[in-house]
């Protein structure tokens, strides 16, 4: 079990170093939580990203108070939440009075043209890779090629696919398959 | 008081935007029109600031719209106030996932969750390189990182210090 220094010292990492909004938020939460610290499973991830849609607020600070929660209750949240928040409060209060400079700046303006495309590449990234690792029976594959495509097509709501989920795995858990899984 | 009228105001927002940070955005424009705390212009200007700097667009948006405001304090109480309601009722849903974990039909909700989970990351992605890989520089960078990333698995700082130098390079 993490200390609260060792959460705040993570969250306030993720909160420092996230360029380009929630979704690399997102990318760094599962790198550092999952991956290297291993304080939290991919499937925990996954169910705490799809209540932060449906929940109000921003959807990578949702994610982080659910995090510290699950880590070490109440304390954890607050500590987790205040770290995650912290840096971008910070620079922001520093650079409010450098305002015109930093837009009208052409080589800051090219760095971040640049980290949008990685942007792209790391959020990419992270969900083909817990779709391999997760995902693993045709039933769930099958529920996720049919919300992407909603979303695809209908541009339906984050809050209509976490629901869309909800009954998808309502039903999908009745039909029978061939050896009893784990899920 | 202009404090008071901050919080109560970033409150009701953190209160009502469901769908993150970018949600926030047209309520943010109400405030301009209901109270000319800041122009539409210094809205634009936020956004723009709020993307390359760290942090979610949605808090930045709020600690610089309150910093407009109210200065310093300003800044803290708008994005005290933005972020305390979700706080409150993640708490409760926190406690709830935890209790019932093991519980067969929160189990199936969660089998069925899971991949809805990935297809809206991927969207997310999806829609960010629509908004903003529009020149054939950024969208070969964009591809030549995504193979990399499924070849060395390296920490997402890596990547985004490589497209930072690659976009001042080739004058993105």
């Amino acid at each position: 079990m993490p200390s609260l220094a060792e959460i705040f010292a993570v969250f306030f990492k993720i909160g420092m170093f996230t360029f380009g909004g929630g979704g690399v938020m997102i990318a760094w939460i599962q790198d550092e939580l999952v991956r290297k610290k291993k304080w939290l499973k991919d499937e925990d991830f996954l169910y705490f990203y799809a209540i932060a849609q449906c929940t109000p607020g921003i959807i990578a600070i949702n994610v982080a108070t659910m995090v510290g929660y699950t880590l070490r209750k109440k304390a954890g949240a607050i500590v987790s939440t205040i770290a995650v928040i912290l840096p971008s409060i910070m620079v922001i209060l520093l650079i409010a009075s450098l305002l015109p400079d930093i837009t009208t700046n052409v080589t800051i303006m090219h760095a971040f043209n640049g980290i949008r495309a990685s942007v792209v590449a790391i959020i990419t990234n992270v969900a083909v890779n817990m779709l391999i690792n997760n995902v693993k029976d045709w039933r769930g594959r099958s529920i996720f090629a049919l919300a992407f495509l909603l979303l695809i097509i209908f541009a339906i709501s984050p809050v209509t696919t976490v629901i869309f989920g909800c009954a998808a795995g309502i039903s999908a858990q009745k039909i029978p398959v061939g050896k009893k899984e784990k899920i | 008081m202009i404090y008071w009228q901050l919080f109560y105001e970033f409150l009701t927002i953190g209160l009502v935007a469901i769908g993150g940070g970018l949600v926030t955005i047209p309520f943010l424009a109400d405030l301009s029109e209901k109270f000319g705390w800041f122009s539409l212009d210094e809205l634009t200007d936020i956004i723009a600031i709020s993307e390359i700097t760290p942090g979610t667009i949605g808090i930045n948006v709020a600690t610089f719209a309150g910093f407009k405001t109210g200065g310093i304090i300003g800044g803290i109480i708008a994005t005290l106030g933005l972020a305390l309601p979700a706080f409150i009722i993640l708490l409760f849903f926190s406690n709830f996932i935890l209790r019932y974990k093991s519980n067969p039909t929160f189990q199936s909700i969660l089998f069925g969750i899971r991949p809805a989970a990935i297809a809206l990351i991927l969207y997310a992605g999806l829609v960010i390189a629509k908004l903003s890989l529009t020149e054939w520089k950024t969208q070969l960078l964009s591809l030549i990182l995504l193979i990399l990333s499924f070849i060395i698995k390296k920490s997402p700082i890596f990547y985004i210090a490589i497209s930072a130098i690659a976009g001042i390079i080739f004058e993105m």
